[in-house]
């Protein structure tokens, strides 16, 4: 997003800036209230959150509630707390975000510089799988990895992820290479360079941006995904999100909700971190999202 | 293309080499997605229960699931809850990107704060504001005891207004990207045209109202239709945030299919429900997805 | 059977051909320029023989080898682009050498090839240094030092200078001059610049709606075009076409045109044209031939002097532009700086009949 220029500004009056900035700050609590609040309460006791103002900060600091969630709360029935899920979850995104940024790569190349008759046809029918709701999918889909003896396992979900991710993937790589000079593969191809030669040596070295925008989107999609991970995964190779799920619904006994809190926060956090390292290409991602390239 | 016969072995690999690269990845596309579409609509045609099976019923169970009052209230759930969502989205962003663009100090801390709800997770977000809409310990409870002991805000208990909580928690989530989307709109216009308003004698709200809005159009366009696919695949946050309930009356076309199909073992209403779900996307996309291509080949 | 051959070479996309049959043979050392305006066909021309793309029918030989469906990088051939298409990721003495790796030259040879390509163009400062880091006059010389490089048998330019500014354009078109006159290499090269195609060619092939429409040197192409489009494209300001009536005088052919006050003006042509009489031709002065009657060259044999109103007058320096009527149309001349010439007032004017050509109306075939 450009910050560049600025002269939309308005001529506006003393009242009228005023009331801009009330608005503007109003909304900044409206976003960051809850997770202050989250993390707030994820370091209280729990009676100081059941008797007590959730806006409050802690009389006591513990973390005691964050321990509990990583190593011992109880998770459906196994009291083993988020560690595994989230160990889990790392297992299923890094395969899936490598291997479905490498096809993407090669995809986007291929359908801008080795243009053929029908590709716009090949990109649209991907273009359209980025969109379609997953529930059409997720009967055949159980079928599928059931045949394959995969269902119930993170490999099941790599390959689920991987499938439905191809679609943006190829869509960010393509509109990134339809900007890249095609005079150059043209100039390589007369120095000689072959198909793969050309895409290591004259295209892999410029798409920098656009690797990181898609890990970006591909890591905090797929990080967050439940429905997949909630259909295909249940039990103990469930993903975090799953997990976190289970943990905040399990009914038995007393709702410990610095514990949900410090569990929220935990699963958050790697996407969180993403979105503060990177977050100029976060937004370029999410933008990408509505096909202009 | 014509093939010569002289062309050599090494050059005519290299012509097929492309194509041979990216016939994987379109199979793994055509067999996951359009096979599988196929495989589903296929299955909405039979009597399927537990486990697929294959003995056709023709449109049965399509007139079943309209007969079905939770698909009622899944369909009517899911408009209430679209149309408010798509529009104080775009309102709240419209006006949050507008008012930032007002050469405001602090908006390098601003924008990150407005955005940083779509890097979290549904469930997360879920979780988060289940609890401060439950009225035990919520936000009803801190009013209360800073001393407004009359405040009820009981909305997510209360089977009339608990989609409406949906509502709140998807608007926290989205709102600012959508806001990001109208900045970017917004800093592409031309600042010439805003000086020749401006000498045209154009006041501020004229010059929002007949120039700069006007020329947002494709951002409204683009924000439309990622709130309507994200309000439609919208699964994660509902479950997380009310199961569903209180009864079934937050149930909406993705929560009503997967019940039907992996608890209730409904398997044929089950994909039926789906098939009306695309049919519901793709009646969006499809035209957006085609205007975008073909502008890109013109 | 020249060096580069192209026979009756055509290309199709679908149903639509964009390039009807061309016939070029480019002997060793010529410098050809192919030119015309956008869409014409040239650089779809320069991208067959160069194996970009592919030759529906008819055939393209180097060296009397059949190139059709070689691969670009066996035709030995390199080519300088118009965005010069330096790899953005390599030094420029990588971005030289790229082609001698992927052909399996050895360092030691990569290097010294490199030497001198770079001593010749003088950029051995910049070797170490990317291509974003260079003006565009040393992209432009290290384009030329890729192809150099790689000492092809044909090189292609497509519209090399048309990214410089005006001045730079006029210092690096000379350079390809003196490269070319210093190397004798053969050379293809495309540009729309009529001027560009002027002073560097040796021949000329001015193209127009995928047919070579005339074929020759610099100057057969200026003061013989063989039609009203290749008039009209080759010189700035472009040739003066007006309607006019043949008549004869006695044994000499004349075109009847009217002057600005409407009386008509008799112009003697070097063509024999009896069989034209009383018939509408159109007939082509160039600027330089409608002048002031001391600025008419003096070994002319048909010089007609008139009075005629001055329009505008564009002084330009080195000489003045004029503008005024002729056959009811504005018509450009050029005269000396010094001369005198006033908006709006009658003045004396020269016109070469020598250099008058005449056109079918029709058609737009030059009559001969």
């Amino acid at each position: 997003m450009s910050v560049a220029s600025q002269d939309n500004a308005m001529k506006t009056g003393r009242a009228a800036r005023v009331f801009i900035y009330v608005f503007l700050l109003v909304f900044a609590l409206f976003y960051l209230l809850p997770f202050f609040i989250m993390l707030v309460n994820s370091v209280k006791p729990l009676s100081e959150i059941t008797g007590g103002n959730m806006i409050a900060l802690p009389q006591v600091w513990t973390l005691e509630p964050w321990l509990g969630a990583w190593s011992t709360a109880q998770i459906g029935v196994e009291p083993t707390g988020l560690r595994p899920y989230f160990w889990n979850s790392i297992k299923m995104v890094v395969p899936a975000v490598v291997i479905c940024t490498a096809i993407g790569a090669l995809n986007g190349y291929i359908l801008t510089k080795w243009r053929f008759r029908g590709d716009t046809l090949i990109f649209g029918l991907m273009l359209f799988s980025c969109f379609i709701p997953f529930q059409i999918v997720l009967i055949p889909m159980a079928r599928i990895l059931g045949i394959l003896e995969i269902s119930g396992t993170t490999t099941g979900l790599v390959l689920v992820h991987v499938v439905y991710g191809i679609g943006f993937s190829t869509l960010y790589f393509r509109n990134y290479y339809a900007a890249f000079p095609t005079e150059l593969v043209r100039a390589a191809q007369i120095d000689g360079a072959g198909f793969f030669q050309i895409f290591y040596r004259i295209l892999m070295p410029s798409s920098g941006p656009i690797t990181v925008v898609c890990v970006i989107w591909l890591f905090t999609n797929i990080w967050n995904d439940f429905l997949f991970g909630a259909s295909f995964a249940s039990g103990g190779a469930a993903p975090m999100t799953v997990a976190l799920n289970n943990l905040v619904n399990s009914s038995t006994g007393v709702r410990e909700y610095n514990v949900h809190f410090a569990g929220a926060i935990m699963a958050a956090l790697p996407t969180l971190l993403v979105y503060i390292v990177a977050g100029r290409y976060f937004v370029r991602g999410l933008m990408a999202g509505s096909v202009k390239g | 293309m014509a093939v010569d016969t002289s062309v050599d072995l090494r050059t005519r690999l290299q012509n097929w080499l492309p194509k041979i690269v990216l016939a994987p990845s379109f199979a793994l596309v055509l067999i996951f997605v359009y096979g599988f579409i196929l495989f589903t609509v296929y299955l909405s045609f039979t009597d399927s229960r537990m486990l697929p099976s294959y003995g056709l019923v023709g449109w049965e169970n399509y007139s079943k699931l309209f007969r079905i009052r939770e698909w009622d209230v899944a369909i009517k759930n899911l408009a209430i809850f679209a149309s408010l969502y798509i529009v104080i989205c775009t309102l709240i962003g419209l006006f949050l990107a507008i008012f930032l663009d007002q050469k405001i100090r602090g908006e390098g801390v601003l924008r990150p704060i407005f955005l940083y709800p779509m890097a979290l997770s549904f469930i997360v977000t879920g979780t988060a504001w289940k609890w401060f809409l439950d009225p035990g310990i919520g936000i009803e409870n801190t009013m209360h005891l800073w001393g407004w002991e009359s405040f009820e805000f009981g909305w997510i208990k209360d089977r009339n207004m608990a989609i409406y909580t949906i509502v709140i928690a998807a608007v926290w989530q989205t709102s600012g990207f959508v806001m990001a989307m109208f900045l970017a709109g917004l800093r592409g216009i031309d600042t010439e045209i805003l000086k020749a308003a401006q000498m045209d004698g154009a006041s501020n709200w004229q010059m929002y109202r007949r120039i700069i809005i006007p020329q947002l159009r494709p951002a409204f366009l683009s924000a439309f239709v990622i709130l309507c696919h994200l309000a439609i695949k919208s699964y994660d946050l509902v479950i997380a945030l009310t199961g569903g309930g209180p009864g079934n009356a937050t149930a909406v076309p993705a929560t009503f299919m997967y019940s039907y199909t992996f608890t209730r073992n409904q398997m044929g209403i089950g994909a039926s429900s789906a098939v009306i779900m695309l049919m519901t996307i793709a009646a969006i996309m499809v035209p957006y997805l085609y205007a975008e291509l073909r502008e890109k080949k013109g | 059977m020249g060096f580069l051959d192209i026979k009756q070479a055509t290309k199709s996309y679908g149903s639509v051909e964009v390039l009807h049959g061309v016939d070029i043979a480019v002997e060793e050392g010529e410098f050809l320029v192919l030119v015309g305006p956008s869409g014409c066909g040239k650089s779809t021309l320069l991208n067959m023989i160069a194996g970009l793309e592919d030759i529906t029918t008819g055939e393209i030989a180097i060296k009397g080898q059949r190139m059709n469906g070689v691969h670009p990088s066996k035709r030995n051939i390199a080519m300088v682009f118009q965005s010069y298409a330096l790899y953005p990721n390599m030094t420029v003495g990588q971005n030289i050498t790229f082609g001698l790796e992927m052909h399996g030259t050895p360092k030691a040879d990569r290097d010294k090839a490199m030497g001198e390509v770079a001593e010749l163009l003088q950029i051995t400062p910049l070797l170490g240094r990317k291509p974003g880091q260079l003006s565009g006059g040393q992209r432009q010389r290290v384009a030329m030092g890729r192809a150099l490089v790689r000492n092809p048998d044909v090189f292609l330019f497509d519209e090399p200078l048309s990214n410089l500014d005006a001045k730079l354009r006029v210092d690096m078109r000379t350079e390809i001059k003196k490269l070319h006159q210093r190397l004798g290499t053969t050379i293809v090269y495309v540009t729309h610049d009529q001027i560009e195609a002027m002073t560097l060619s040796t021949r000329i092939a001015v193209m127009n709606g995928g047919y070579v429409q005339q074929l020759g040197t610099p100057k057969e192409i200026y003061d013989n075009p063989a039609n009203v489009f290749v008039a009209s494209f080759m010189g700035s300001p472009s040739m003066n076409l007006m309607e006019g009536v043949v008549r004869m005088q006695g044994a000499e052919a004349a075109v009847e045109i009217a002057g600005s006050s409407g009386v008509p003006v008799l112009l003697p042509v070097n063509v024999a044209a009896q069989r034209l009489d009383g018939q509408t031709v159109l007939l082509g002065i160039r600027p330089e031939a409608l002048t002031d009657p001391d600025g008419a060259d003096k070994n002319a044999r048909r010089i007609v002097t008139l009075s005629n109103v001055v329009d505008v007058t564009e002084p330009a320096g080195s000489d003045t532009f004029f503008t005024t009527t002729l056959a009811g149309k504005d018509t450009i001349g050029r005269m000396r700086a010094d001369a005198v010439a006033v908006p709006g007032q009658v003045a004396q004017m020269a016109i070469n009949m020598d250099k008058a050509v005449l056109f079918d109306p029709t058609s737009g075939d030059r009559i001969r």
